[in-house]
């Protein structure tokens, strides 16, 4: 496998200052390898700003799933062909590499479709637990009445609605941490939800809505002073920072492959080796068994155990291509580039009148994302606004209503950066944003506007 | 004029913004509306799934009794099985209006707009003419640009045709007249 440091995972003090960031002929270079950044949309070139729902593909991510079609494909872990075998090489071989590549041994991940099921995985296989499932060793993750899990406001519903049900299988109770009027995460608040009952402690890494970091260490402290298992989901962070789960010290964490360069269809559990070793399956069938009888099953160790039927080959594979890309790229400097074009994407919402900046302001630790409301513009209006431009922008509530619903608002227009976003492109949002308010006739027209206010600026015409 | 335009038609903003018909209060489902023999109520409410959007529609359709007896119709006649159900149901529908229509709802202003022209077009309508024109609203919504809005039909409804080119957001246009016609049936129970 290809040999690459991991670099430290950034304090939320210093969050990426240490590293160079990419230089505007490196994002250029980078931009190359991306063709879809090249298509016409509405008669501009194509403004992708919503790589916090999916990222983009470089062409070395599209050829390793093609190479694989072409001259490799058979099923993995069964056969003795040649094929099988070398099949069985490249996907156990991708999975080594993406498990480097974010700080976990080999066999403590576990390949999913995506993060949605690998937070499934988690909570039936505690719900099979507390069925009794899986021998006394399981019993650590059974829950009863009186347990509590504990997630927090601002969660993406993959990480909220899966313990929601887990807590009415099992009777346990589900609190969560408040969010601040700022959009972060009431740590003073936390320390009296986290208690000895707590027996789960799940949440974002980075927040998919405000783009802000949630302060791990603080977080994981609090949970293994109470003896609670940690799941962090880190759906938005892996993608843009370097990221180290055993540096980390979670027990658990998700991530999905198509938010990373990707493709769809693949993502990944961690846990940590022995709590894997305990846990009793969740999808059961071939490949992840020892001696079957016609009344019971031995099962393989992890990560086989979970990984039930014949797998999602190609996808491991060319996700193992895109963590290549970016060690290549370097995660460090792309978190400095992600940081910087998020500062900018901060400080220009601020300036536009009538816009809201959903989260706290500059100097937050942050993603390259924004959520903002725009004052008496539907958020499908805004995002019809910069399509037309071109510009495409997340809209709605992001999967995400309980933290919209806790801010005041019942959808937002996202902005996302990837280490393919230039700073025109950032520019070219902000400067169509502040057109938004003077078309909906809801803001009076900018004084620096230079077109005319008949045609673009007070909207349509009959 | 720019697509962006023919989607936003000055019209459509002004109706977004001063929306005519709208309830100030939300218009929660109740079985206790007062009715008479002359006089149904139908509600219904529409969410529109894919963004949330929510319209709730609330009418009266009453049934005006000179133009009933003048074709010369009775529920007896119906019972006696001089007239069949069918044409007894013609017959009643042939002399109901629309009236008293009012909606509540939040959304984008495509789905505002909507509701507060449809407000404008069918409140005061005799049933079949309602139906005539929704049918019109939906078939040139659904016409992906192709057929040119009747604006003789329409009236200010004619704004939406620009919506017709953008596949999703025909479900913003339609949704309230949706609710209208679930609240018709509602009424017709």
């Amino acid at each position: 496998m290809t040999s690459f440091a991991i670099p430290n995972t950034p304090s939320p003090a210093a969050p990426h200052g240490a590293a160079r960031s990419l230089t505007a002929r490196e994002v250029e270079r980078i931009r190359n390898d991306f063709p879809v950044l090249t298509q016409q949309v509405n008669g501009h070139t194509l403004n992708y700003l919503d790589s916090g729902a999916t990222s983009q593909n470089p062409i070395s991510v599209m050829e390793a799933e093609q190479e694989f079609y072409e001259q490799r494909n058979a099923a993995v872990h069964r056969g003795s062909h040649t094929l099988a075998v070398e099949a069985t090489e490249v996907y156990e071989c991708a999975r080594e590499k993406v498990a480097a590549f974010v700080g976990a041994a080999t066999d403590e991940i576990v390949w999913t479709s995506n993060a949605t099921e690998a937070i499934n995985l988690l909570t039936y296989s505690f719900s099979n637990a507390s069925l009794g499932l899986g021998g006394p060793d399981a019993q650590r993750f059974a829950l009863t009445a009186g347990d509590e899990i504990v997630v927090t406001e601002l969660e993406h519903h993959a990480n909220l609605i899966p313990w929601q049900q887990l807590a009415l299988r099992t009777g346990a109770t589900l609190r969560f941490i408040p969010v601040t009027d700022a959009g972060l995460l009431d740590m003073s608040a936390a320390r009296g939800i986290v208690t000895s009952r707590t027996r789960v402690l799940a949440f974002s890494h980075a927040s998919n809505v405000t783009g802000a970091f949630s302060p791990v260490a603080e977080l994981v402290a609090l949970a293994a002073s109470v003896g609670a298992l940690t799941v962090l989901d880190a759906c938005q962070s892996v993608p843009h920072i370097p990221v180290d789960f055993h540096a980390l010290g979670v027990d658990f964490a998700v991530f999905s492959g198509h938010k990373m360069l990707g493709p769809t269809g693949i993502g990944a559990l961690f846990g940590r080796e022995e709590l894997l070793a305990a846990m009793p399956p969740f999808l059961t069938g071939g490949s992840m068994i020892t001696t079957v009888n016609m009344h019971e099953a031995e099962f393989l160790a992890p990560p086989q155990r979970f990984e039930a039927g014949t797998q999602r080959i190609s996808q491991a594979i060319a996700l193992a291509a895109a963590v290549d890309y970016l060690s290549e790229t370097g995660m460090s400097r792309i978190a400095a580039w992600d940081a910087e074009l998020g500062q900018r994407l901060v400080r220009g919402v601020l300036e536009i009148p009538g816009v809201r900046l959903l989260g706290d302001g500059p100097g937050v630790d942050r993603l390259g994302l924004v959520s903002v409301d725009v004052a008496g513009v539907h958020a499908h209006d805004v995002g019809q606004f910069l399509d037309d431009a071109g510009i495409a922008v997340r809209v709605g509530h992001h999967c995400a209503q309980p933290l919209h619903r806790r801010l005041g608002v019942t959808a937002s227009t996202r902005a996302s950066s990837y280490l393919y976003t230039t700073t025109d492109e950032v520019d070219a949002f902000l400067a169509a944003l502040r057109e938004v308010g003077p078309f909906f006739g809801t803001t009076p027209t900018p004084s620096t506007t230079t077109t005319s206010p008949a045609t673009t600026a007070t909207g349509g015409q009959r | 004029m720019s697509d962006l335009q023919s989607l936003y038609q000055q019209i459509i903003l002004d109706h977004a913004k001063y929306r005519h018909g709208a309830s100030p209060v939300p218009l929660t489902p109740d079985d206790e509306l007062w009715e008479t023999d002359d006089t149904h109520i139908g509600e219904s409410h529409q969410i529109n799934t894919s963004c949330g959007d929510d319209v709730t529609v609330r009418l009266s359709i009453t049934i005006d009794e000179t133009g009933y007896d003048a074709v010369g119709l009775d529920p007896i006649g119906l019972e006696l099985g001089v007239i069949s159900p069918d044409e007894m149901i013609a017959a009643l529908r042939a002399n109901m209006t629309v009236s008293s229509l009012t909606w509540h709802g939040d959304g984008c202003s495509i789905s505002m707009a909507s509701a507060s022209v449809m407000f404008d077009t069918l409140n005061g309508l005799p049933y079949t003419e309602a139906v005539a024109v929704l049918e019109n609203f939906r078939e040139m919504l659904r016409s992906r640009g192709t057929i040119e809005p009747d604006e003789e039909v329409l009236g200010d409804a004619a704004a939406f045709g620009g919506v017709s080119r953008y596949p999703a957001r025909v479900k913003c246009a339609m949704l309230p007249w949706v609710a209208f016609e679930a609240a018709l049936a509602d009424a017709q129970k």
